[in-house]
């Protein structure tokens, strides 16, 4: 038992460095609709018949639980290779890295007993074992790609189902520790970018038009988090009385249009009567973060954001206005596409995560306090977003 | 779900109503309802909703009466005490127990809806099944007539003669 946990813990040293240094695919920043819709995302909620809900298993019938499904989920046909993370033996800095980049959620950090993650190596995929429920699968993919990760997700909870007998009533469906996760068990999200919006000052009507439609807003950690660097994950709140195809139909069908053509209005809207706010933001944000020698994460996110909408709209709008041909000259330093020669949205995105507080210290090498984190980020944006020579 | 007074923008209002025992919905817009004098609260989040909705219940003897108050689930031991403590439950079998406790906070955090529709694992016998399919294809049927989705309507009458 001992060996096998040293060889868990090896593998995830080993496998979180291999994976730090780069962004994962679902913010790659390609997909459809990337220059609005970052990511798609479906999550569903199982637990086991004959199992008590986490709140009331002692840590004994959680370390079975987590045995259990973690040989299942080890042995699926992912079209991947999976690994295994041990999240309670982990540090704290590993913890948050895979809060970080979305393979865990903060609840699951900081959860108590045993627990853990399958995650498939390209990270489209993972599993947490004894987060809220006994179980929660997710499929993350680049753009907005709803349908396609349902299917995905459907097919990876039939392969379990098989091996497993889930908590299910034909009343309420899926049974979860939660009540408002009953039902289908599903999270279907979307994550955003909708800087136009909060631009031109329409943003408030947008979220409450949002909740008024049954839609949970949150920020980029999920839960509990603000908005940062104008993404907003959308997500549906009513798991039960409606289908999966339902909720997803309705993302796709009708709430993602609808914030697209909204977002893309209000870019037009920048172009055609707020050039001067449009080219303020951008340039402000290209000066700090060209310049600044200490920048706070949550700094780096905001300005980096103006960058992102900058260069999203020269792409998908044509437009060219003062600031934004400055911004098209730059260098964009560990650009890897070679018919791309300037900045790109992946550079971008790729600022986004590496500069996030546990990526810049697994990368590191070591833990650093918040005044040397600050100095890091600022170095390794500067280098980044060079001009062009 | 479109307004059942303009039959044009889409219904953001629900309204329940019960009377003498007699439940009624009506699903409205905002502009209409502005119109008939009906003030719109904006919704709370759902992860906010089940805590305020216990905070609001000063005991559950108030609510559910002494009986429901003593009860517990002779599996994990669990009271409606835990569940305004910790949000949870404490195993499937409570859904069974605790139902009448549950069911409004249930109804309230989907929307109304209190019936399951949607995937159905494979090992639930067969007949269970086709019952459950033919529940959700009545409703589906129920839900595309009402927003005149006409062709859809067609597609799932057809669906279920042949279940039936």
């Amino acid at each position: 038992m001992l060996a096998c946990s040293k060889i868990f813990y090896d593998m995830l040293v080993m496998k979180l460095t291999d994976i730090s240094n780069d962004i994962n695919e679902w913010f790659s920043g390609s997909g459809p609709l990337s220059d609005i819709v970052i990511s798609s995302r479906i999550r569903l909620a199982r637990n086991l018949a004959g199992h008590k809900f986490l709140s009331h298993c002692s840590n004994a019938e959680k370390a079975e639980i987590l045995k259990q499904l973690k040989e299942i989920l080890l042995s699926l046909d992912l079209g991947d290779r999976v690994f295994y993370i041990s999240v309670d033996k982990t540090s704290a800095l590993n913890r948050n890295f895979l809060v970080e980049r979305h393979l865990i959620s903060r609840h699951h950090a900081l959860a108590k007993g045993p627990r853990g993650v399958v995650i498939a190596r390209r990270e489209f995929f993972t599993a947490m074992i004894n987060e809220e429920d006994h179980l929660r699968i997710q499929i993350l993919k680049a753009g907005c790609r709803l349908s396609d990760c349902a299917k995905q997700i459907n097919r990876i909870d039939d392969n379990i189902e098989h091996k497993v007998d889930y908590a299910f009533s034909t009343r309420f469906g899926y049974l979860t520790a939660c009540p408002t996760n009953l039902g289908t068990g599903i999270r279907v999200s979307v994550m955003l970018h909708l800087p136009a919006l909060k631009m031109t000052g329409q943003i408030e009507k947008f979220l409450s038009a949002a909740k008024d439609m049954n839609l949970a807003i949150r920020g980029l950690f999920g839960e509990g988090t603000e908005a940062a660097s104008d993404l907003y994950q959308i997500s549906n709140q009513v798991t039960l009385g409606v289908s999966e195809s339902e909720i997803v139909r309705q993302f796709e069908d009708l709430i993602i249009p609808e914030i697209v053509e909204y977002e893309n209005a209000a870019r037009a809207q920048l172009l055609s009567k707020q050039v001067n706010t449009l080219d303020d933001k951008i340039s402000r944000a290209m000066a700090l973060l060209q310049n600044a020698r200490l920048i706070s994460s949550q700094e780096a996110l905001f300005l980096l954001s103006h960058l992102r909408l900058g260069l999203n709209m020269h792409e998908h709008m044509g437009a060219s206005t003062p600031a934004i041909k400055k911004l098209c000259q730059l260098k964009g330093a560990g650009n890897t596409v070679k018919k791309d020669r300037g900045l790109s949205i992946r550079t971008i995105n790729r600022l986004f995560m590496l500069t996030l507080p546990a990526h810049l210290q697994l990368n590191y090498g070591k833990s650093l306090d918040a005044t040397h984190r600050d100095a890091l980020r600022a170095k390794i944006i500067r280098s980044a977003l060079k001009q062009e020579q | 779900m479109l307004c059942q007074i303009c039959n044009k923008r889409a219904a953001t209002i629900h309204l329940t109503e019960i009377n003498e025992g007699m439940r009624s919905e009506m699903h409205i817009c905002e502009h209409c309802a502005a119109e008939q004098g009906i003030a719109a609260k904006s919704q709370i989040a759902i992860n906010e909703l089940l805590s305020n909705l216990l905070a609001m219940q000063p005991t559950e003897d108030e609510i559910f009466g002494d009986s429901e108050h003593d009860l517990q689930c002779p599996r994990c031991g669990f009271t409606l005490e835990n569940f305004r403590k910790e949000g949870v439950l404490g195993c499937p079998n409570d859904y069974e127990i605790f139902e009448r406790a549950l069911l409004p906070l249930i109804e309230r955090a989907h929307n109304g809806k209190a019936v399951h529709r949607g995937k159905i694992p494979a090992k639930v016998p067969q007949d269970t099944r086709k019952q459950i399919k033919i529940s959700n294809l009545r409703q589906q049927l129920e839900t595309a007539v009402q927003s005149e989705d006409y062709e859809r309507a067609a597609e799932l009458r057809d669906e279920l003669n042949r279940l039936q």
